[in-house]
């Protein structure tokens, strides 16, 4: 029978011949991981179960991101929780600060999570991974107990939603619009328990950054996976990474979907989604001026080189509005690298925004850039619910990377063009 | 495996907070969350819930955010089975791996009132309606997930699976 990439990935990992959605099935995974919030409850369980070893030390990380460095003293012992436990099982994967990232930029980047692979995470944000056509999803943290201990999982196979994306982007449009537009048309509960699959010819030149993003932000629509069926993109950014071997699994053209949209963006101008969820999505075009407090560039959906490249062509040579407080985080050490040597880094500090070391921070309202009541941020990040990035009465936009720095400069909501027009 | 108890009865999209509301989330006893199960949905239920008792409800049942502490709640105080039209994702995955059984049974969770007596067969995933003499077909539960639920939950399926292996070596 005709199948999707996630029925054949999760078919192969079970050791069936096919399987079906709805099905309930046990499959081995390729790759595990928590980060500083999740893993101490999972070592908690792990200990608990008695259990004397790992199923394999190589397929497991864990990575303190969110409160590192280590924000206060609760923060800095659940991260010793992970270094302990990474020190007691010999794990190679354990990243310490100065050679951390936010795990979702960290592990592709690493070559860790692979084409074809079944990754489970710790973190509802583990979907980023079917940018590579992985089936990557965020669980428990008994479930990444048990994952550690024995290798295995279970899943409900889901049923897939196919999104067909057509025509060519106009310039400043890219993945992070792509999603954003996709959660405003179907809805925060519009993939619940799916598999969303982005196809078309828009995906097929589309880098592998913007389909980070675009995936990353599957779980905001209640997806379990976003995934993309791998290609020659693909490819050049994951042979000369891996660490071991990877499978490319394609969807049959007449495999059999839930639903099928099919969307020509030719149209289409960056989005912004208002506050407070991911489906209040308008064109930046179209929203009333909204003066800015903060501007954060940064996190798992928009840390990665070719985002900061974006801001950075927009900041280049002008400076953050008086008013404003500009926030750049790049992902990843490497990110932060590249980003110096390429000359980014100089471009947002003489531009006035404050430039930070790899961590989630004030994504989740950790640290870093925390709003005081009735402050209002753009923010490359992925939620926008009620308190995220601090006081229950802030506010935070979502948007791609060119159109935050744009607003930073500009001290309201705007488009890049307006800034480079200038 | 079967289940016999009686029923009490929800709607639509039950939310986490209102199976565990936030404010008892500083303590994962289970005991302790049980005395809150649904107390903001039903303030009666806690008090007066009994052991084998069966929750019916709508769709969605469970939704928001990815608390364990959900399901530890509803099995401590007792519930022997949950049935909806529909669970929300990370819900359905804590129930099981809690050793909560769920069932999903649209007809089910629509012709079902609360104080029906009903008898459940986890294994074919029929349940009787003996109130009302009438029976409904939910999804039946996988073997798999069957032995988790015998188990009494993941960790502890995991523990007999190991101490397996070490008797068999
Ligand atoms: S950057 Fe934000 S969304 Fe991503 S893992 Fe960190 S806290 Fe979660």
């Amino acid at each position: 029978m005709p199948k999707t990439i996630s029925e054949k990935i999760l078919a192969d990992h079970a050791g069936k011949r096919e399987v079906f959605p709805e099905e309930l099935v046990e499959v081995r995974i390729d790759f595990a991981f928590g980060n500083d919030i999740t893993a101490p409850l999972a070592i908690e369980a792990f200990r608990r179960s008695g259990a004397k070893k790992v199923f394999d030390r190589e397929r497991i990380s864990l990575i303190p991101d969110h409160f590192v460095p280590n924000k206060d003293i609760a923060s800095a012992v659940q991260a010793r929780m992970l270094s302990e436990f990474a020190r007691q099982f010999d794990l190679p994967y354990y990243f310490e600060v100065g050679r951390m990232g936010v795990e979702h930029a960290l592990l592709p980047e690493m070559g860790l999570v692979l084409p074809g692979d079944v990754v489970i995470g710790a973190d509802s944000h583990t979907c980023t991974y079917g940018a590579l056509g992985a089936f990557a999803t965020g669980v428990g943290s008994t479930d990444l107990a048990a994952a550690m201990i024995t290798g295995r999982i279970w899943f409900k196979v889901p049923p897939s939603i196919k999104f067909i994306f057509r025509g060519k982007l106009r310039p400043w449009v890219g993945g992070k619009d792509l999603i954003l537009h996709t959660i405003g048309q179907i809805g925060v509960e519009g993939a619940r328990y799916r598999a969303m699959e982005f196809t078309g010819e828009s995906i097929d030149s589309l880098p592998m950054a913007d389909r980070f993003s675009m995936c990353n932000m599957a779980v905001e629509a209640g997806a379990k996976v976003g995934i993309i069926n791998p290609d020659s993109i693909t490819e050049q950014y994951v042979s000369s990474r891996a660490k071991r071997p990877y499978k490319f699994y394609h969807s049959d053209p007449e495999a059999s979907y839930e639903a099928v949209y099919k969307w020509d963006l030719s149209g289409l101008e960056p989005v912004v989604a208002l506050p407070h969820s991911p489906q209040n999505v308008r064109q930046v075009t179209e929203i009333p001026q909204t003066p800015v407090d903060q501007v954060v560039i940064g996190s798992c959906t928009n840390g990665r080189l070719e985002d900061l490249r974006l801001a950075a062509q927009v900041m280049k040579g002008k400076k953050v509005a008086r008013q404003v407080r500009c926030i750049v985080i790049p992902a990843t050490q490497r990110v932060y690298l590249e980003a110096m040597e390429e000359g980014l880094l100089e471009i947002f500090i003489e531009a006035e925004a404050a430039v930070s070391t790899p961590t989630c921070g004030p994504c989740l309202g950790g640290h870093m850039g925390i709003l005081a009541p009735g402050e209002t941020a753009v923010a490359t990040t992925n939620r926008n619910f009620v308190g995220r990035m601090g006081h229950v009465e802030s506010k935070v936009y979502l948007s791609n990377p060119a159109v935050a720095a744009a607003s930073a400069i500009l001290g309201r909501i705007a488009h890049p063009r307006e800034v480079l027009t200038r | 495996m079967k289940i016999r108890g009686k029923t009490w009865k929800f709607g639509d999209d039950i939310d986490t907070d209102a199976i565990i509301p936030a404010r008892y989330l500083n303590t994962t006893d289970p005991k302790e969350l049980a005395a809150h199960c649904m107390e903001d949905a039903d303030p009666e239920f806690a008090p007066r819930v009994g052991p084998g008792d069966i929750i019916a409800a709508g769709k969605n049942f469970g939704c928001g955010s990815s608390r364990e502490h959900a399901p530890i709640a509803i099995k401590a105080a007792g519930v022997s089975c949950v049935i909806a039209q529909s669970f929300a994702r990370i819900f359905y995955r804590n129930a099981f791996n809690m050793g909560l059984p769920i069932l999903e049974c649209p007809e089910g969770a629509q012709r079902i009132r609360k104080d029906d007596e009903l008898e459940i067969d986890l294994d074919s995933g029929l349940i009787e309606n003996l109130t009302r003499n009438e029976t409904y077909r939910a999804q039946a539960i996988p073997p798999f997930m069957q032995k988790l639920i015998r188990a009494g939950g993941l960790m502890e399926y995991v523990r007999e699976q190991m101490a397996e292996e070490n008797t068999e070596r």
